[in-house]
């Protein structure tokens, strides 16, 4: 049975730090968020944290576990997301959101703390030394770093069964959720424009890795919440991407495909073969016409089997609505962009030039290679590539282009400064958040699923948040505005 | 009632099409020259200098 598709984005920012000679990531990294959080630092909370378990029910083996750095720099925020180093990256995660459209404004809100960050850092570095960011997921160099999303799931649902409908899926959405890139890695010897910033790094089709031989379906069983009920999908084969109608197409399909799969909606079986090869195939080439073969026999492009899930999501709204997948109003939202998408696609995928980053950053490509008369492998359109990802408002190529009116918004802006600070109303951020902004020097740690408050005498009480839709606005509003001091919170959560 | 909006909307290309010619008045080939002319030497003036040495120096640790 279909659960609320609480969701939330993870995006690991590509880091430099200009002026210096020895240019150290995790140096750079912590700066900007030593510099960013001015109050006391409320420090991430590990004890629920298994990033090595496997949602196929087995221990890991051979494989060492995923690291988790504690010694890192690691915060929690107002907003109820976490900002943190991870590895040699700055990290930002939103807060828990449910629906497609409050994730679009947490996650562009990382990107305007990400920005203020550097300010931040740069009067903290002074001098001509400045820490730059970049919101894409490649070097160029075959270094890639992530952007992955989390959705809420019925532990029932049997993981074969994910497996099974979302290599298909995640295959064939890269005609959306592609932020494009110049080039190819790891060895895939694309010389031209692919669709996809990740598609090259991925090796396997299921497994638990994120690092190395990348799976298309990632396995870590980390729920943050009741284990009995949930899972977290924890998916890695995304984008990271700036326009906002690519994140709302991206996270509010794969909600809704994800609902289906749940109420065992989705009939027919779309398994491609070999689905590691076809992620390549779909991402180099940008005229979408490309084909990959079906295990029931056929060949089939991305396109045409995003319509097959189009149709089956429109059945599905009609037969079961779409309250879990973040209410009818944005789920049918989703529903008419997808498949407006899908007919521009087809059309013509120039048209979704400001919609889409594949197409918005290869537009702005073909016309300085028409200016400039300039072949695939100049060093210009490269830069170009990567600059378009500065976060830099200055520098960014992506806000001149929306400056430029060129690039279609779906949230206000004066919404994303809010959700900087305040966490969204509908989920259980809106409790930790909360706690942060009234009683920043109480709250000891926090994670997704818990908060330890320090009440002014022993024991330090952690607060249990298992379920990701309590703690809401609706439910907490008024408690919090009763309660006088963190012990009094605690006393009548406990009565 | 939005059950029955959902199941008039049957033919998904017309409707599109639709969508497109609702839109502003096009503008004229050599106004939209213009524009992107302007808009590029914008982004000109904003481009890191030496793409060449910037693009080779940008080199992440990889991270997940």
């Amino acid at each position: 049975m279909a659960v609320p598709k609480v969701c939330g984005i993870e995006t690991e920012y590509g880091v430099a730090l200009r002026g210096a000679a020895d240019a150290n990531p995790v140096l750079a990294s912590s700066m900007l968020i030593n510099g960013y959080v001015e109050h006391r630092k409320v420090g991430w909370d590990f004890e629920d944290e298994s990033p090595g378990r496997d949602a196929r029910g087995f221990a890991r083996e051979g494989s060492a576990p995923p690291e988790i750095e504690t010694h890192l720099v690691n915060t929690v925020l107002t907003n109820g997301a976490r900002y943190y180093v991870d590895h040699a990256h700055p990290e930002y995660s939103t807060p828990e959101c449910s629906d497609a459209l409050e994730l679009v404004c947490a996650d562009k809100a990382g990107e305007r703390i990400l920005a203020r960050s550097m300010q931040a850092a740069r009067r903290l570095l002074g001098g001509d030394q400045q820490v730059v960011v970049y919101k894409n997921n490649s070097d160029g160099k075959g270094n890639s770093y992530g952007c992955h999303e989390n959705y809420l799931v019925d532990r029932a649902v049997p993981f074969a069964t994910l497996v099974r409908h979302l290599l298909p899926w995640f295959v064939t959405r890269q005609v959306f959720t592609g932020a494009g890139k110049v080039g190819g890695e790891n060895g895939t010897g694309v010389t031209g424009y692919q669709l996809s910033q990740r598609a090259d790094f991925f090796e396997e089709e299921v497994g638990l890795e994120t690092t190395l031989k990348r799976p298309i379906v990632n396995t870590r069983d980390e729920p943050h919440a009741d284990p009995q009920k949930y899972r977290r999908l924890h998916v890695i084969v995304g984008d990271a991407n700036l326009c906002e109608v690519a994140t709302f197409l991206k996270v509010g399909t794969t909600a809704i495909v994800l609902a289906m799969i749940e109420d065992d909606f989705i009939d027919k079986d779309y398994s491609i073969i070999a689905p590691v090869p076809a992620m390549r195939t779909v991402s180099h080439d940008p005229t979408c016409r490309a084909t990959v073969e079906l295990v029931d026999g056929g060949r089939t492009s991305a396109v045409e089997l995003q319509w097959e899930f189009l149709r089956l999501a429109q059945k599905y709204a009609d037969d079961t609505g779409l309250e879990l997948c973040g209410g009818e109003e944005v789920g049918q939202a989703v529903l008419e962009r997808w498949e407006a998408t899908l007919a521009a696609l087809e059309r013509d995928p120039v048209t979704l030039d400001g919609q889409l980053d594949w197409v918005t950053k290869l537009e702005l490509l073909n016309a300085y290679r028409e200016r400039d008369s300039l072949g695939w492998d100049d060093p210009k359109l490269a830069l170009l590539d990567l600059q378009y990802h500065d976060v830099r408002p200055d520098r960014s190529l992506y806000e001149r282009l929306v400056r430029a009116g060129k690039v279609e918004r779906l949230v206000e802006e004066a919404d994303v400064i809010t959700a900087m600070t305040e966490p969204p109303a509908s989920t259980r951020a809106y409790f930790r958040g909360t706690c942060l902004s009234k009683w920043a020097d109480a709250v000891v740690a926090a994670n997704w699923d818990s908060l330890i408050l320090d009440v002014g005498s022993d024991p330090l009480r952690r607060i249990p948040m298992m379920e990701p839709l309590r703690g809401t606005r609706e439910h907490v509003e008024s408690l919090f505005e009763e309660c006088k001091s963190p012990a009094e919170l605690v006393a009548r959560l406990a009565s | 009632m939005p059950e029955r909006e959902r199941k008039q909307k049957q033919a998904p290309k017309e409707r599109v099409e639709e969508d497109v010619q609702v839109d502003a008045p096009a503008k004229q080939g050599e106004e939209l020259k213009e524009e992107l002319d302007d808009l590029l030497d914008e982004i000109d003036s904003v481009l890191e200098e030496n793409a060449e040495d910037f693009v080779r120096n940008y080199v992440q640790k990889g991270g997940e």
